[in-house]
């Protein structure tokens, strides 16, 4: 968890130094970084009785509402496995889609820039389909959840050593497709 | 056709759209012995103060950038001929010249250009080629390069790749109304980096530019749908057709040596990636592998027969081949933990690839025969090997500092260049066939 903090933490900070300036340290995620304006922000729909919510950095463990950081999973180098740190967050996810059959949501997976480009591409999708099991598993239905590959082309961080890396191989959930 | 429309209106497209960014190339590196040769400014024989370019600086670029030439500079020219009888050799022997390169620029016509030129061996003394290369004001630069290519191919044996051309995607990161923005674009140049055009240019990701046979057509990924969907692009006409957007992940395409068909890897529902191939023409789509690993990168055999790819089925992954009509799947790369995204070299008998050297990713080269690795570049994250169609260089991706730019490296080697773009990271180069326009 610590480890999942300290990502969370350097994700943060490369967010918040892009909005403050020139910056050579973030690009454009796109819709991936934002907050799907039909979500738990006008809804009003917070998670119920996991009783986490609040504890890691403010936001939902699970659902449209959750935080930034509870909505990306991180991975190791070449691998689409899924860590046990991860398993709270996915519950969360998986009992909303649950109790919502109408919501859905997009797994985006990532790369990180090292290696072929096209083969990134394959462990972006493996790591949102491994991603995708678990909710599955959980509660969720197939058809609330599509999951879409961007291997290295959109980086969250960039530079290349371990910590932008680590930050870069990921899975992004993203609700309203 | 209606998508077709639809697609067109997209505007999306650029057609052609020349760009004021061109690629400079600077020789790194050299072979031990370049072959001394003059290449005397051409005369020019029609209305004008002058021919629409100075045919002889692009000539002698041309033949300096391939490593195996250099040519004398004009300032120490002592005579500056432009017919044979005006050469005397033994200025150019004093010289150290090897070679002597003279002509002429004539007008026949309003925008009917002719370059006639002589290759003379300068010891001897005798020429050894004399040729009219026919020209417009519109495709002078590349008539220039072609009579670079006939230079070449005479005094080397090997047909010249001077008029062919590289596509390339490039991205470029821009703030504006406190928005970091994307834009990627597709790029085609000649090979010398000059005369750039915008294929296409997106706010989103565009990846795997793959020539066709015939050099007319472009195949490439876009994500301009938020997804991966795969197009084929007309050169002349800009005109673009969208070929795959099934499902899940549609990438790397690549041609069938015939052109009728692709090869491409396709995750659809099961969200695993494996080859297939799909008919131009009758659009039957034929699955080649199955199973849980990561099978992508497809790159055909020369004869059609067989389809070499990247897959992770032993864990890292290694390069198999299969055969075209599926089944008879086989290992191909063993050395290292990563060899990924194969390209077959133009005589059949190597392959290049991403290879992991001591955690550096590297060009390499695969001997088929011998099933020896042979490490080319030495870049920390080098990737999109794809060779000169004469098969004597590579171009691949490298990194300067943080940003993305093109390399070549001779196929022994030893001859190495850069080629550093004014701005944006550009990454996965594809060099052209040999074009007959």
């Amino acid at each position: 968890m610590t480890n999942l903090k300290t990502l969370a933490a350097l994700l943060i900070v490369t967010l918040v130094t892009a909005c403050a300036g020139p910056s050579e340290s973030t690009v454009d995620e796109g819709a991936a970084g934002a907050v799907p304006s039909s979500g738990a922000a006008s809804s009003g729909v917070s998670e119920g009785g996991i009783g986490q919510g609040g504890a890691i950095g403010g936001g939902a463990l699970g659902g449209p509402g959750a935080s930034q950081e509870n909505r990306i999973i991180y991975f190791e180098f070449d691998r689409f496995d899924i860590k046990p740190e991860y398993n709270a967050i996915l519950q969360a996810h998986a009992r909303y889609l649950s109790a919502h059959p109408a919501s859905r949501l997009r797994l985006e997976g990532h790369a990180d820039e090292r290696g072929s480009r096209e083969y990134n591409i394959g462990l972006g999708e493996k790591r949102a389909q491994s991603v995708r099991s678990v909710l599955l598993l959980q509660g969720a239905a197939s058809d609330q959840i599509v999951t879409v590959s961007f291997g290295e082309e959109r980086p969250a961080a960039i530079g290349s050593d371990d910590e932008a890396w680590a930050l870069n191989r990921r899975v992004e959930i993203v609700y309203g497709q | 056709m209606r998508q077709l429309l639809t697609v067109l209106a997209a505007l999306l497209v650029l057609n052609a759209t020349p760009l004021r960014a061109e690629l400079q190339i600077q020789i790194t590196e050299g072979v031990d012995k370049a072959l001394p040769i003059a290449v005397v400014p051409f005369g020019w024989q029609g209305a004008g103060a002058a021919a629409p370019l100075d045919a002889a600086s692009v000539v002698a670029a041309d033949l300096a950038r391939s490593g195996r030439f250099e040519p004398l500079d004009r300032k120490d020219m002592l005579q500056r001929p432009t017919t044979g009888a005006d050469v005397d050799f033994g200025d150019w022997r004093t010289q150290g010249s090897e070679f002597l390169v003279i002509g002429r620029v004539l007008q026949p016509g309003p925008d009917q250009y002719e370059i006639q030129f002589q290759v003379f061996d300068v010891v001897r003394g005798e020429q050894l080629l004399g040729y009219r290369q026919p020209a417009t004001a519109a495709d002078f630069r590349r008539s220039c390069h072609r009579v670079a290519d006939l230079i070449y191919e005479k005094l080397t044996g090997i047909r010249g790749i001077f008029s062919t051309r590289i596509a390339y995607v490039t991205a470029v990161r821009s703030q504006g109304q406190g928005q970091v923005k994307s834009n990627y674009r597709l790029v085609v140049a000649d090979a010398d980096g000059q005369n750039v055009r915008v294929m296409v240019d997106s706010p989103q990701p565009i990846m795997s530019p793959a020539w066709s046979p015939d050099g007319r057509q472009i195949a490439y990924v876009s994500f301009e749908a938020n997804r991966s969907e795969i197009y084929v692009q007309d050169l002349r006409s800009g005109v673009r057709k969208r070929i795959s957007a099934r499902p899940g992940v549609n990438g790397a395409p690549a041609w069938s040596p015939d052109g009728k068909s692709l090869a491409l890897s396709l995750s659809r529902q099961d969200g695993n990636l494996d080859i297939y191939t799909l008919d131009l023409g009758t659009q039957v789509l034929t699955r080649l592998t199955s199973g849980s690993a990561i099978d992508t990168e497809p790159a055909w055999s020369l004869d059609g027969q067989q389809i070499y790819f990247t897959s992770d089925a032993a864990g890292g992954p290694q390069v198999y081949r299969i055969a075209a009509d599926g089944g008879n799947v086989q290992r191909v790369t063993f050395e290292g933990s990563y060899n990924a995204r194969p390209r077959v070299a133009p005589d059949g008998k190597q392959l290049a690839v991403v290879h992991n050297d001591r955690g550096n990713y590297r060009i390499a080269l695969i001997d088929l025969a011998r099933s020896t690795t042979e490490v080319l570049s030495d870049g920390r994250l080098d990737e999109s090997p794809s060779f000169a169609p004469n098969g004597e260089m590579l171009i691949f991706a490298t990194r300067e500092g943080a940003r993305g730019v093109l390399a070549t490296v001779s196929i022994n080697g030893r001859i190495k260049s850069r080629i550093p773009e004014l701005d944006g990271d550009v990454r996965e180069p594809a060099w052209s066939p040999f074009v007959a326009n």
